[in-house]
């Protein structure tokens, strides 16, 4: 598979979930586990341009997809348009459910660049964040949506 | 370094922390291994009371990649897991808590074998292969009915009762006779997790003889402290680490049997070894929090003066005590009266046991229960009384001018100003028009709650030797380092997991040293590089924390006049910091950068005659009260009475916390606080059934709150600041869980009112509410 642009080979275990695949065989920890019924969003990431739970999926089930991952969408100085409103807007505290909230908003703007207040909640309900409150999750996804 | 001149107290600056955490480059527990570490996977109990016959772990040990499995007799630790705080003068039954059950489990989850294997998938395999057999033993899941004599969780106690504590001043008995109105009600606070979104996790590695344990912890150094007493090794020779930690909320304060455990298989097998639990095993064995029920009893002359207020609560304590859990129930008893003056006031505690997961803290730990209690009881009152539930508040509330307040429990309120708080709330926004706005069938209603809490967990002259219990100093340190080149590094004790204090230390030292809080670098949660501290919890990281981090630079402050005042041939008097530098009144052009002043330090020709070289200072704080941040909040609620359904539509909030450094942040941790308590009053609750299976054992179970569940918020601060520190600040990251449940839940029996419903206790579910709605029809 191509994760963040770079051909990936690996023989795996058929079971291996494809978040351990990225987590532990290629190192990219960006994406979390926070829960194992799919439900929290953590390891929300990108399969050929789609967002997915990475949790949900086997390794060998993205056997010649594109994968994107946190570590594909910005880097210092040339941060994400998300990204920078995340910080700008206090998305975040932890920061643990943080990369699958941004993988899940960059979905939404992708399908729906110009999103209101509730389709931004709706498209972020698969997505879990204890800290938040989701006010300013909702505020940066909006302000992202204006640059 | 530039100089620079920036008030940066107060301002909303961006978080230093944010960049890792955005790119995914922070390291939590799960991101970091080493070589040659092992897995580990606990084989758990299925029963909720069950002696245990026999374990058979031959097929286990034999399992590809298995280097060992341990079973509660095999580990020969110290002493049981810790409890450290007890009430005072109180007998506590503390029935042994081991790491792994050794011949009796009391709650499904108590873990009874540890197996250890070279891979991760492997050891959960092998863990299936350890054969359990257990005798059941009865159960008791219901707080009452444990109370009152039913099946015994640990036999030889002969009874269920943990605990009783008392704490009570005025006369009671004359508030009561003096009331003309007398409300009782029964409050259930029902069970909750913690749910942190990152799981707990633990890598313990020992070596050489000293053990570095990194934990998913909020408390490095009381986890260091009980790792030496546990494995009986001296505390230098242990290190303990919280990494970047995935929220907390009180689940991780905790010295949890996982960590122990694991620290005894590294020193056992010579290897480091980790584990990391699922979601699921964390349901089951993380500590849950709240769980009383409260029977209070509040009187009131008729024209609304309260005379008196009495609660007797009921903890579910779950089958054993953790770190703190029978002093949960005891810091909401602090505040039990909440912001009103009331003359006789009294609680009594009994902390019962039962079949589930031990209860602990969580956000707010015993305040959130309290001021539910007393909020649900002046809304009960005015209807009673037949009043505004505004006027009667009003009525009762301590006087902004009594401050320093000492309430009848004989506790020091440090500042306030309730009236102000509910006045800026109900400038903030207009509720009433709301709820006039409800949709054809819909039902709307307001909910207010005006509350205090207890925090800047604590005195030690309160808590330690002569008052309530808790067994040791609170303070913290820090260490301010001002380095060659000027930067700076502070090292501080807490261990924050989510709220941002990196950057509002930062803002503190900048503040105090005039130069940009991006040159300065805050260092935390590593006992082998801070300074001690106890931890982050009761909104004390700041209030203690950061005020031991103004104290130290405040030393800094001290030297680097002196060092000026030698260069400049000034009187030390004289120097001040002035647009960045510190200069001689009047002359702010020859002043020194503390950056300047630094490269001068650490050469001693520069020093005044007899001064240490170098920047660096340290301190440590030990408050001489708590901080009582306070505030209003209100919201509107609309119930669908055909479907049960409530909607919170609009919620605004005025909270105080004193100055804020970064406001920023400050309202970050109020709109988390709300959600959460929105989720316990809408959403959340830990169930489990009469066998003691656990029922919500899942996030598709155990419903938290979704974006798409709540509103955005309409927030205002006023300040008033604390007189018990130099910064004059209280504390936040609990306030919006301790305000909110009351004012939904305020809300929701508001909206109920008009079809004759006139009390349900949380959680607030359709089902629920669309029972209460018909059984107020019948």
């Amino acid at each position: 598979m191509t994760v963040n642009g770079a051909q990936q080979s690996a023989e795996v275990e058929p079971r291996l979930l494809l978040v351990h695949f990225l987590r532990e065989t290629l190192g990219l920890t960006g994406t979390h586990v926070g829960c194992d019924t799919s439900n929290c969003g953590a390891c929300t990431v990108h399969l050929n341009g789609e967002a997915i739970k990475s949790c949900t999926l086997l390794a060998a089930q993205a056997d010649g997809a594109e994968i994107k991952t946190i570590e594909g969408m910005g880097q210092e100085g040339a941060l994400h348009p998300l990204q920078e409103a995340f910080w700008e807007h206090h998305g975040l505290q932890c920061g643990y459910c943080t990369p699958g909230m941004i993988m899940a908003s960059a979905d939404l703007l992708q399908r729906n660049p110009k999103p209101n207040e509730e389709e931004v909640r709706e498209a972020l309900a698969g997505n879990l964040c204890r800290c938040t409150g989701y006010h300013n999750i909702v505020k940066a996804v909006l302000a992202a949506s204006e640059s | 370094m530039s100089a620079v001149a920036e008030p940066w107290v107060g301002q909303p600056l961006k978080r230093k922390e944010d960049p890792r955490l955005i790119m995914g480059r922070a390291r939590y527990i799960d991101d970091i291994n080493v070589t040659g570490q092992l897995w580990a996977s606990f084989v758990r109990s299925p029963e909720a009371h069950a002696k245990i016959t026999s374990i058979d772990t031959t097929e286990a040990k034999a399992f590809g990649g298995v280097h060992a499995v341990f079973t509660g007799n095999d580990l020969d630790l110290e002493a049981p897991l810790p409890m450290a705080w007890v009430p005072p003068g109180v007998e506590v039954k503390n029935p042994p808590h081991w790491a792994l059950a050794k011949d009796e489990v009391h709650h499904v989850g108590d873990p009874v074998a540890l197996v250890i294997g070279s891979d991760r998938y492997a050891v959960v395999d092998a863990a299936q292969q350890v054969y359990v057999e257990y005798e059941p033993l009865p159960v008791v899941v219901d707080l009452e009915q444990a109370y009152e004599g039913g099946d015994l969780v640990h036999a030889d106690l002969g009874t269920n009762q943990c605990h009783e504590w008392s704490l009570g001043g005025g006369d009671l008995e004359a508030g009561f006779a003096a009331a003309e109105v007398v409300v009782e009600r029964r409050i259930v606070n029902h069970r909750t997790a913690g749910a942190a979104i990152e799981p707990r996790g633990v890598l313990a590695d020992y070596r050489a003889g000293s053990l570095t344990l990194t934990s998913s912890t909020q408390v490095p150094h009381f986890l260091r402290l009980f790792l030496a007493l546990q494995l009986g090794i001296s505390e230098d020779r242990v290190r303990a680490i919280a990494p970047e930690v995935g929220g907390g909320f009180g689940s991780k304060l905790q010295i949890y049997g996982e960590e122990i455990a694991l620290a005894w298989a590294s020193r056992k097998l010579e290897r480091p070894v980790k584990w990391v639990e699922s979601r699921s095993e964390g349901m089951l064995a993380t500590h849950h929090g709240r769980d009383q029920i409260a029977y209070a009893k509040i009187g009131a002359t008729r024209d609304g003066k309260i005379t008196a207020y009495h609660t007797k609560i009921l903890q579910d304590l779950g089958a054993y005590l953790m770190l703190l859990t029978p002093t949960i129930p005891s810091l909401g008893a602090f505040v039990m009266s909440g912001v009103y003056d009331i003359p006789a006031v009294q609680t009594d505690i009994i902390g019962v046991f039962t079949n589930k997961m031990p209860t602990d803290a969580i956000r707010g730990a015993g305040r959130p229960e309290a001021t539910h209690q007393i909020e649900l009881m002046i809304d009960q009152l005015a209807d009673e009384l037949g009043m505004d539930r505004l006027e009667l508040r009003r009525k009762n509330f301590m006087a902004p001018e009594s401050f320093p307040h000492e309430t009848a429990l004989g506790i020091v309120y440090d500042s306030g100003d309730y009236p102000k708080a509910l006045d800026t709330l109900l400038e903030l926004a207009d509720l009433e028009a709301v709820k006039a706005q409800a949709a054809p069938g819909k039902l709307r209603g307001i909910g207010y709650s005006t509350y205090t809490e207890i925090c800047g967990l604590a005195p030690s002259r309160v808590t330690g030797p002569s008052g309530f219990g808790l067994q040791t100093g609170l303070w913290e340190s820090a260490l301010v380092r001002v380095h060659i080149t000027g930067a700076v590094t502070v090292y501080t004790g807490t261990s924050p997991h989510g709220q941002g204090l990196e950057t509002t230390m930062a803002q503190i030292v900048a503040q105090r040293l005039g130069c940009d809080p991006q040159n300065v670098e805050v260092i935390h949660g590593d006992t082998g590089t801070g300074p001690q501290g106890l931890g982050t919890y009761g909104s004390r990281s700041t209030a203690v924390g950061g005020e031991s981090v103004a104290r130290a630079t405040a030393k800094i402050v001290d030297k680097a006049r002196q060092i000026v005042a030698h260069q400049l041939e000034a009187a030390v008097d004289d120097i001040e910091l002035i647009d960045g530098k510190f200069a001689v009144k009047g002359s702010p052009d020859k002043g020194m950068t503390i950056g300047e002043i630094s490269g001068a330090a650490y050469i001693p020709e520069n020093l005044p005659d007899g001064m240490e070289p170098g920047l660096e200072e340290q301190a440590f704080y030990d408050p001489e009260n708590f901080v009582f941040p306070f505030g209003a909040h209100g919201c509107v609620v609309e119930v669908d009475p055909d479907t049960g359904n409530v909607d919170v539509i609009k919620y605004a909030a005025v909270d105080d916390c004193g100055p804020a450094i970064n406001p920023k942040i400050i309202d970050g941790q109020v709109h988390g606080g709300i959600v959460h308590a929105i989720g316990q009053a809408l959403f959340e609750r830990i169930h489990y059934n009469e066998d003691g299976q656990l029922v919500t054992g899942n996030f598709a179970d155990y419903a938290l709150p979704s974006a798409a569940d709540v509103p955005s918020f309409d927030l205002d601060r006023t300040e008033t600041p604390s007189p018990v520190n130099s910064l004059g600040v209280k504390g936040i990251g609990e306030a919006g869980t301790i305000a909110a449940s009351p004012a939904i839940t305020n809300a929701v029996l508001d909206a109920l009112r008009p079809l004759g419903v006139t009390f349900i206790n949380m959680p607030l579910g359709p089902q629920r509410v669309w029972e209460a709605i018909q059984e107020a029809k019948a």
